[in-house]
């Protein structure tokens, strides 16, 4: 069968989506960051129940706890924008709804992440 | 310029076989539950901005924060978020091993699944019970 593909197409194997494999993989390496990330931010969760406002102040103020919980909303955020937009590609059948909803996504992702890593940075930098 | 336009076909075309031929089968339960729980904890995550906001906003927006989180609404959603988070994390893990070409005897795909589901109740529930310790009860 005749290959309509030029050479470089095949070298850089991206196919018709432009993107490749790209998602698959990042959708795997953000899994594997979020493991030990959920573990931890669960983790603080249960240790903070019943604390003070002072007391979780000072916890999310501590550089190590903030560059964690900034390493799970980076990780985080990609995961889901990815895996959401799976979900849309395969329900939402109208091209227009299916648009709207794709833009929709990454706006969510990045008011959603971007929120939580300036909440994260304002604590951490003591505000 | 000629008239291209193609009608469609009348004839509805062939779909293939989906959820509803199906017996439910515990895998595939395992398989939905999967795409439920990270489409819940998508929207979960305003939880967690509307927690670290409050935090970071001052005593007053953390306090309102902890009301709603701490009445029977706040724990309901709460214990699910819990619940959906670690059966999501497990059901990630099968797919590591899965990934890496292994596991898919019929015999290992379905204790693995029994497995996971089992091990998101109990984690879920040993997490609340250290977590209403921490509380010092209910």
């Amino acid at each position: 069968m005749a290959d309509m593909r030029t050479p470089l197409s095949r070298v850089r194997g991206h196919g018709s989506a432009k993107s490749g494999t790209d998602h698959f993989w990042l959708q795997r390496l953000t899994a594997i960051a979020n493991v030990p990330l959920v573990i931890f931010a669960l983790a603080s969760v249960v240790a903070l129940v019943g604390a003070d406002y002072a007391t979780v102040k000072a916890y999310l103020s501590m550089p190590v706890v903030s560059i964690l919980f900034l390493l799970l909303i980076l990780s985080g955020v990609y995961h889901m924008r990815i895996g959401m937009k799976e979900i849309i590609e395969d329900y939402v059948n109208g091209e227009g709804m299916k648009l709207l909803s794709i833009i929709g996504n990454n706006f969510f992702a990045a008011v959603v992440g971007l929120a939580c890593i300036y909440a994260v940075l304002k604590l951490g930098f003591g505000g | 310029m000629a008239e291209t336009s193609v009608k469609a076909p009348v004839r509805a075309r062939p779909l293939s076989p989906h959820l509803g031929i199906y017996r439910p089968m515990l895998t595939m339960m395992m398989s939905i539950v999967h795409r439920i729980t990270g489409g819940a904890l998508y929207f979960g995550t305003l939880l967690l901005a509307w927690w670290l906001i409050a935090a970071a906003t001052g005593p007053e927006a953390y306090g309102v924060f902890m009301d709603v989180a701490t009445s029977w609404f706040g724990r309901l959603v709460l214990f699910g978020y819990t619940w959906a988070l670690i059966h999501h994390l497990l059901g990630g893990i099968r797919h590591f091993v899965w990934d890496l070409g292994k596991g898919f005897e019929l015999g290992t795909v379905e204790w693995m699944a029994r497995l996971s589901l089992a091990g998101s109740i109990i984690l879920t529930l040993i997490v609340w019970a250290v977590a209403y310790a921490m509380a010092g009860g209910l």
